[in-house]
């Protein structure tokens, strides 16, 4: 993160504000911190699919609160992603009813054709980050991984791991949220 | 088959549209409550109808909206616990994802009996598409005038909110979710004061799962003593069960509580069997946190009578011999499961999601997961089998919330129902450690 020093202060876009505007507008006004864990998320989705310290600031001044406040939330919640991430962040669920249909073989197939390592940096082309994750309740429909707000369900054939991997390829911008009119290019902040 | 009094529709074509919903009967209960019934009235056919809370505790729903406190001039809340994160446990996820219009018909008939003019509902924050799904809904409901000031003419206002969470099982214990709701880590709360006196915000607050609040407009529309008149017992009604696992046929089932565990497992109707043809060796029968039982004390209790999908049956033989109902996160296991390997994966689970607030908790989950590790991958001792039930021991009891207790009972009933497994991963250690190796020995040892 040596670049940061001279990077611009990151800022939400319009559509951004105006969504944190609404959320905010959800709890009493002194109690605006409330908002931390949307707010995060939106801030997650708007920067590259990861939280870096500058974003972490502008959301803290966004809600009136101090920075700290905001480091120790974004570092108890594993949603938040605290380094550069791939264009896509595969959460592979590990925990036991996934692991009962084959979680542990998916997620060494994943290893094997993106070439990351769940754990480790993105892959080199810079498409796809490895993350274990813990229950995504959706252990009916087991093996899962969740990218983003989708869940890919039933990956315990070659195919349907292919399948999702070509979706994600084909992504070019990340799917726009309900406030957005389109998604936002995910930029690959791999370096 | 028995009656479906929350998922009867969930099949209907559009009934996540607030138009189908009404078509089938919906929002009948916020009209009758609303019109029809003070909100003491409401509270009473809930305690009537002998509701258990679904989301694992089991604790009566209207005896915990009894104990709201209402002091004169502090607005009060009702905030619907859908952080379902219990390994095993997906029900919530179905039900709103699906029927979005049966929580937030809940959530009204619900707070307007508690006298919360604004309610929040709490998702986990992997579920962010089915936040979406509800607030789409939630704005049909507004536009509709089932929300939002002087509902239907009473005079009665609501305003309800989706919040989500960031990834933390913790969350789920009710004050943990209430910090994560006023933008805070999720570290449980000393208790008392209960979120009945302080809850969000300090003000008094009821916090219940999804689907004890979806089962608020059956017992309104047909009274507390129709809904208790289902069931076995103390357990009344009706409860989702979450089927996952080498089960044929894993999904979500609306079962009346009494069901025998035998037929819910091999009946075509229900889950149909074990996958690939093979047998049963053990199940979780209530979310990952209850103690796990081989096939024999499932089916059937140590005094040899069926197990019965109740709060009562499951739990029958205490912990010696028996179980809990939890959540009805339902796991089944083949013949070819290692149950070392499984019980390491949940320690993994409750290490990794301790919140690390006491150390009985902190540092115990992961004593027990580095010792089921090693025990695992072939660098067991002997006397690791006792060190995990001393560990457990001293967590039970010792902390602030029941994640302490979740970590520590299934290690106990791991080596409590499959000691010969454990011994075996010591005495055969390297052939143990081999990726998919199965335990050569009696297939069921009580």
């Amino acid at each position: 993160m040596e670049s940061t020093a001279t990077a611009a202060k990151p800022q939400f876009s319009e559509a951004a504000q105006a969504e944190i505007e609404r959320i905010c507008k959800q709890y009493p006004d002194d109690r605006r911190k409330s908002a931390m864990l949307p707010v995060l998320h939106i801030a997650q989705a708007e920067f590259g699919g990861w939280v870096s310290p500058e974003v972490q600031d502008l959301v803290a001044e966004v809600l009136g609160v101090k920075p700290i406040e905001v480091y120790e939330v974004s570092s108890f919640y594993t949603m938040f992603n605290l380094k550069p991430v791939g264009k896509h962040v595969l959460e592979i669920c590990r925990t036991g009813p996934c692991m009962l249909r084959g979680s542990d073989e998916l997620t060494a197939h994943l290893e094997r054709i993106t070439g990351a390592k769940v754990g480790g940096p993105a892959s080199e082309d810079g498409l796809f980050t490895l993350k274990e994750v813990e229950c995504l309740a959706a252990c009916g429909f087991a093996p899962i991984v969740q990218v983003r707000e989708q869940y890919y369900e039933q990956l315990d054939t070659p195919e349907a791991v292919d399948a999702m991997l070509t979706e994600l390829r084909n992504q070019v911008h990340r799917p726009a949220l309900p406030w957005e009119e389109t998604g936002l290019p995910n930029a690959v902040a791999n370096n | 088959m028995g009656r479906k009094l929350l998922t009867e529709h969930i099949n209907v074509e559009g009934i996540e549209t607030l138009d189908v919903y009404r078509k089938h009967g919906g929002y009948r209960s916020v009209e009758k409550a609303l019109k029809t019934m003070t909100p003491e009235e409401v509270v009473e056919e809930v305690k009537k109808s002998g509701l258990r809370g679904r989301g694992g505790a089991g604790f009566p729903t209207g005896l915990k909206w009894s104990f709201l406190a209402k002091p004169e001039g502090v607005p009060r809340h009702l905030v619907c616990n859908a952080d379902e994160s219990e390994p095993g446990t997906f029900k919530d996820r179905q039900l709103m994802s699906k029927l979005p219009h049966l929580l937030i018909e809940g959530m009204i008939t619900g707070s307007y009996a508690l006298g919360a003019n604004t309610s929040y509902i709490y998702i986990r924050g992997e579920l962010l598409y089915v936040l979406r799904i509800l607030e789409k809904a939630i704005a049909e409901a507004y536009a509709a005038g089932f929300l939002g000031k002087n509902i239907l003419g009473s005079g009665y206002d609501l305003d309800l909110y989706v919040h989500p969470g960031g990834g933390a099982y913790i969350c789920g214990e009710e004050t943990a979710l209430l910090e994560s709701l006023e933008g805070k880590r999720g570290n449980p709360r000393n208790k008392p004061p209960f979120p009945a006196v302080q809850g969000l915000w300090a003000r008094p607050t009821v916090v219940n799962n999804v689907e004890s609040i979806a089962a608020v407009p059956v017992i309104v529309n047909e009274g507390g003593d129709e809904y208790a008149k289902i069931g076995v017992g103390k357990s009344t009604g009706t409860k989702l069960i979450s089927a996952c696992g080498h089960l044929k046929q894993p999904g979500i089932y609306e079962i009346e509580l009494g069901l025998p565990v035998e037929e819910f497992i091999y009946s075509d109707e229900y889950c149909g069997g074990i996958w690939k043809g093979r047998e049963l060796k053990a199940v979780v029968a209530g979310g990952s946190s209850v103690p796990i039982l081989p096939k024999e004390l499932i089916l059937k209790t140590a005094a040899g009578e069926n197990r019965l999908m109740t709060y009562e049956s499951l739990s029958d033989g205490g912990f010696v011999t028996g179980t809990m109902l939890g959540s009805g996160g339902f796991i089944a296991m083949d013949e070819t499961t290692c149950i070392v390997r499984n019980t390491w994966n949940f320690s993994r689970f409750y290490h990794h999601e301790s919140c690390g607030q006491c150390s009985p908790c902190r540092e115990g989950t992961g004593w027990m997961e580095k010792v089921l590790h090693r025990l695992e991958h072939g660098h067991g001792r002997m006397e690791d089998i006792d060190l995990l039930v001393s560990v457990a021991k001293q967590i039970e009891g010792n902390t602030i919330c029941p994640l302490g207790e979740a970590a520590a009972w299934p290690v106990a009933a791991a080596v409590r129902h499959f000691r010969d497994e454990f011994e075996w991963h010591v005495t055969h250690s390297q052939q143990a450690a081999q990726p998919g190796a199965v335990y050569p020995g009696a297939l069921v040892t009580v």
